[in-house]
């Protein structure tokens, strides 16, 4: 039983429920030892794609294969997988030490050799001392170390995360997705990691997986998806975007001509056409100033402004295109107030091109 | 694919080659194996063809079993074999009758009067339950239910159960009602009967002649229902929203009417207020009254039932009352309102919900009531005591009673879906679990003055009647002679000491051991059936779930009398001939009282989270594991208290078994009711008060040992009918 850390496929996998399709034609691979993130807003079936390698549910259509074996058909105690649920799901009427002795135990490993693993695994997550406790009497940050010592203490080929942290405060979830992610890099854990907030899968992923309306958006490494949105959605879901409707006059090369209001420039074409498109930028890479020549910049005034501590959020209404842009400023050497007419300034270095179809 | 189906398919096959196929009288091992103990193997040799074919799906599922290699059309062939076997096995038990075709057209078909054969027997049950197993091993397979075997396999098999269970005696009654004498179908003298004048005659609003027999019902019900509902309004009122110092009283009479037989309390109205009872007596030497038979008719029963039932609209109504928001009335409070005028503007309709669903719970009672009528009924007759005359009377009539059964049957699951569907979901009361903040508010003095002046005196009446049934148990007769003697006891209870040693001689031991016997073997199927479907009701997602919701309802549903004539229509036949023993009555008692254990078990699961389960199954452990370990220790409330509704229950029904009960298990209710007939009250009320005190010791035992406070006597109903479902 015991392997190593094993891939991850899903090949066109459907799930339907009567007539909702929570999960349509996703395929991706996750190669063993690395950890990638199912991102999404809720609904959007990233749980449900976890379950489904879990076991936990059953493919409609499509194959899914663990470590090179197809499992599509098996049941979830028939498959190598560990899942870290977001309540934890600890036996309340088991001890912490019984909580994770407990996949040993009904693997029909001899009681005492399932307590030794168990109290490796405690240890290894650092609540020597508290194996006695009961569930009730810990603390939120330690059942969650409990939960993730029951799901490693069979070696699992594949260890998921079910949003690990959204039952924790602020600050410890920071703590704890560096702890996951140590973890995972020392044991080199195949893991998949379900979660709604794209700065902790920025934070921790190898790769991410991008969901929306239960389809693939987007798969690739963070900075890729940072930097090279293939969709206005991802644009704005990993990490927020300005989003500027523009129109590509024609592909040169690498580059494309874009026209923005009045503004023209060149940027790289990525594979899209001349048309409708749009271009992003990230708030805090909008730069303003005053008006001054007129010429490769937007016009508009500040309709709101935001002290935000250790910077400003201005937004700003530009006129042609109608759009409102956010911009955040770190402490300004200028500040405007609100009316103030301003002009922003596109920098080709910091603006991205993005298909229209989606917007 | 493991060694399940290998496992299974071998055993059918052993089954079919070695158990004898049809049930056994008497077991001689003569005409084993080919005459009438025969295997299947060696009859279908002998001749009888018809089960030749059984044989073809456990050769071939073993075969596919034996190739074992892991492949998803073995699981589609596995799932046809089993289920084209299984369904195989049941036609031709339906099709091969006692006397032949069990059809016209098949008798038209192969001309009559067609092979013969007997009940099934244990060769029979293994080869089904074997190739029913197969099937669902080969749709679990196939991805169903997450490619669980445990899961598919409960849900085949207590789906089976139900049908063979709950619809099958069903559906015999609606089939012997639409046919007649001959076995032709029939619709005229169907509609004669149902419409019959002596079930739906309304003579009596004239003139002096008695109503139809639905009409009493109803009557009846209605009465019963809304007096039940009132008292039981105002025990909660008082309960929770006084000061009242008796409230432990209150809270014994909750208790009492799980324990009490249902005919006792007629049985002590008898003693109290028959021609010799004790207050007619004294009625007569101080104020020179005449004794009459009021006791016995509507009054009788009415009293009998209010007693029997007010406790279960109490118990009903303190969930509801429980369940309101003192918020609601504070914010009436700061609003300026009196007290009266909050009761009267918000408590009162926040209340009519819960009270619609108490009545007619009393409703559905009464009307299924059996033991009341029948003791106190004299000329005045319900539906449930006509249906037991027209099986066990002078005039047999089978159809008769099949007919007066489906007018019950369609009175009470009226009932039963009003409340349901519609009291279900317009209920205002939240148990959220989070404790609301604010103090209940005391009752306007006027409404608590009206609580006191009906609840009081009848508390007092119902402590009398519990009273008079322990004291006439110590005397030599009740309203005539008051010299203590323990003779009644001594008649039923003797344990005389031989020379062979202890000697059982008073007359009630064999249907006490029956009975005692009968209910320890029901209690935990009942349990852990109940508790199972309410895990296959909560967790796996599943097509047909809510028409297995309906189903084991629907059991509950059912008026006792019905249960017991459909079950002697059913079962006294082949192909499933069970009555006359231990086993019908245990079947009996399982599908009547395993939706309580399915509630309690609802209820309890929905606290649980899912998730639990779901971290179980992925750290390896299969269904039956999880459901075992993580599961079933959660559930140990809930165990509890279906285990002792199984087992009083059981100890204290009457309805339905006195159709199925016989000579060797003849039952502790029925036995009493027998004396009762035979005049002998001494025995009747010394029986009764012993199993009301044994029934007392074991709920208290059982509580003291789990600590397990409350219990009603139709817990399921007071959770819908106080919950939102």
């Amino acid at each position: 039983m015991k392997r190593g850390p094993a891939a991850v496929e899903f090949h066109r996998v459907v799930k339907r429920y009567g007539d909702v399709t929570a999960v349509d034609d996703v395929s991706f691979t996750i190669a063993p030892g690395e950890l990638v993130t199912l991102l999404g807003p809720s609904g959007c079936g990233k749980t449900t794609t976890l379950r489904l390698i879990a076991g936990l549910e059953m493919a409609t259509t499509g194959s899914i294969s663990i470590g090179g074996l197809d499992v599509t058909r098996r049941s979830a105690a028939e498959r190598n997988v560990s899942m870290v649920f977001q309540s934890y799901a600890l036996f309340p009427h088991m001890s912490v030490v019984e909580n994770v002795a407990y996949g040993p135990s009904v693997q029909g490993v001899r009681k005492a050799r399932a307590r030794e693993m168990a109290m490796e695994k405690i240890a290894l997550v650092g609540l020597e001392g508290l194996e006695q406790r009961a569930p009730s009497e810990l603390s939120g940050g330690q059942q969650q170390r409990v939960a993730v010592a029951r799901a490693l203490v069979l070696e699992p080929e594949v260890l998921l995360f079910d949003e690990p942290l959204s039952n924790l405060d602020a600050k410890l979830r920071r703590r704890v997705r560096e702890e996951i992610r140590e973890l995972q890099l020392s044991l080199g854990l195949t893991v998949a990691y379900v979660t709604h907030d794209q700065e902790e899968a920025l934070a921790v992923s190898d790769r991410i997986i991008v969901m929306s309306n239960a389809r693939v958006a987007q798969i690739g490494a963070p900075r890729e998806l940072y930097e090279a949105p293939v969709s206005c959605f991802v644009a704005d879901f990993v990490g927020a975007a300005n989003l500027i409707p523009a129109e590509v006059d024609k592909a040169d090369g690498e580059l494309a001509s874009v026209r923005i209001g009045p503004c023209h420039l060149k940027l790289a074409h990525r594979g899209i056409g001349p048309g409708k498109a749009y271009v992003a930028i990230r708030p805090y890479r909008v730069s303003i100033g005053p008006p001054c020549c007129g010429n490769g910049e937007l016009e508009g005034h500040v309709s709101k402004v935001a002290y935000v501590g250790d910077h400003l959020e201005y937004g700003v209404r530009i006129s042609v295109p109608a759009v409102e842009l956010i911009a955040i400023v770190p402490e300004p050497m200028q500040a405007f107030a609100k009316g103030a007419k301003v002009a922003v300034k596109i920098n080709p270095t910091s603006a991205v091109l993005v298909p229209a179809d989606q917007a | 694919m493991n060694r399940t189906p290998r496992v299974l398919a071998a055993t059918g096959l052993l089954a079919y080659i070695a158990l004898p196929w049809y049930t056994i009288e008497n077991p001689s091992l003569t005409s084993y194996p080919f005459g009438d103990e025969g295997t299947a193997l060696g009859l279908a040799i002998m001749g009888t063809w018809w089960l030749l074919p059984l044989a073809l799906p456990l050769l071939l599922c073993l075969c596919i079993a034996l190739r074992n290699r892991p492949d998803e059309s073995c699981a589609e062939w596995l799932a046809v074999l089993g289920f084209v076997g299984f369904a195989y096995l049941l036609a031709q038990g339906f099709a091969v009758g006692l006397h032949g075709w069990n059809a016209e057209w098949l008798n038209a078909l192969f001309g009559a009067p067609g092979p013969k054969q007997q009940g099934m027997g244990f060769g029979a049950l293994v080869v089904g339950v074997a190739l029913l197993f197969l099937g669902c091993r080969g749709l679990a397979g196939m991805g169903w239910c997450r490619g669980d075997t445990f899961i598919v396999s409960s849900i085949g098999a207590v789906g089976m159960l139900l049908a063979l269970f709950v619809f099958y005696p069903v559906a015999t009654i609606l089939t012997s009602a639409f046919t007649d004498d001959k076995g032709q179908m029939a619709i005229a003298p169907f509609v004669e009967k149902i419409t019959d004048s002596s079930i739906w005659g309304l003579k009596c609003l004239g003139n002096g002649v008695a109503c139809g027999v639905a009409w009493n019902t109803i009557v009846l019900a209605v009465l019963t229902a809304f007096a039940s509902t009132t008292l039981g309004l105002a025990f909660a009122l008082i309960a929770l929203r006084t000061k009242f110092r008796f409230k432990a009283p209150l809270r014994v009479m909750t208790v009492l009417p799980i324990i009490t037989p249902p005919f006792v309390i007629g049985l002590a109205l008898i003693l109290m207020f028959g021609r010799s009872g004790a207050v007619s007596g004294i009625l007569f030497r101080t104020f020179g009254v005449v004794p009459t038979r009021w006791i016995y008719g509507l009054t009788g029963i009415f009293i009998a039932q209010v007693l029997a039932f007010a406790p279960i609209a109490f118990l009903v109504l303190v969930g509801v009352v429980q369940g309101l928001s003192p918020a609601l009335e504070e914010a009436a409070q700061t609003l300026r309102a009196k007290r009266l005028t909050i009761f009267r503007t918000v408590t009162w309709p926040l209340l009519r919900p819960g009270l619609a669903s108490a009545f007619l719970l009393c409703l559905i009672e009464s009307m299924a009531d059996f033991g009341n009528p029948l003791v106190l009924g004299g000329n005045f007759e319900v539906l449930s005591t006509k249906i037991f005359f027209a099986v066990v009377g002078a005039a047999t009539d089978q159809s008769r009673a099949a007919a007066l059964s489906i007018v019950l049957l369609l009175l009470t699951l009226i009932g039963f879906a009003v409340q349901q569907l519609w009291l279900g979901k317009k209920s205002f009361t939240t148990l959220s679990g989070k404790g609301d903040p604010g103090l209940l508010m005391p009752l306007p003095t006027s409404i608590r003055l009206a609580c006191y002046a009906v609840a009081v005196p009848w508390l007092v009446f119902t402590f009398a009647v519990y009273a008079i049934i322990f004291i006439g148990s110590f005397v030599k007769a009740v309203g005539r002679d008051y010299t203590p003697t323990l003779a009644s006891y001594e008649i039923a209870f003797r344990v005389e000491h031989t020379s062979f040693g202890w000697f059982f001689s008073g007359s009630a031991w064999p249907s006490f051991f029956a009975t005692v016997e009968i209910a320890l073997l029901a209690a935990p199927l009942t349990a852990a059936i109940g508790l199972l479907t309410a895990y296959l009701l909560t967790r796996p997602d599943f097509h047909g779930r809510r028409a297995l919701d309906f189903a084991a309802m629907l059991s509950f549903a059912i008026p006792g009398t019905v249960v017991g004539v459909s079950y002697i229509l059913a079962f006294n036949v082949p192909p499933i001939e069970i009555t006359g023993g231990a086993l019908i009555l245990v079947v009996c008692f399982v599908f009547r009282n395993m939706p309580v254990g399915m509630r309690a078990g609802t209820a309890a699961l929905a606290q649980i989270d899912k998730s639990l389960d779901e971290a179980s199954l992925t750290l390896g452990a299969r269904s039956l594991t999880t459901f075992a370990r993580v599961v079933l220790p959660l559930l140990r409330p809930a165990l509890t208290a279906s285990l002792i509704y199984a087992f009083v229950r059981a100890m204290t029904a009457v309805s339905a078994v006195i159709f199925l009960v016989s000579a060797q298990y003849n039952m502790a209710t029925t036995y009493i009711i027998g004396r009762v007939d035979a005049g002998e009250y001494g025995v009747a009320i010394a029986y009764s008060a012993a199993l009301i005190v044994l029934m007392l010791v074991v709920i208290l035992l059982i509580e003291s040992l789990v600590g397990e406070r409350r219990l009603g006597r139709r817990p399921a109903m007071s959770n819908v009918a106080a919950a939102p479902t």
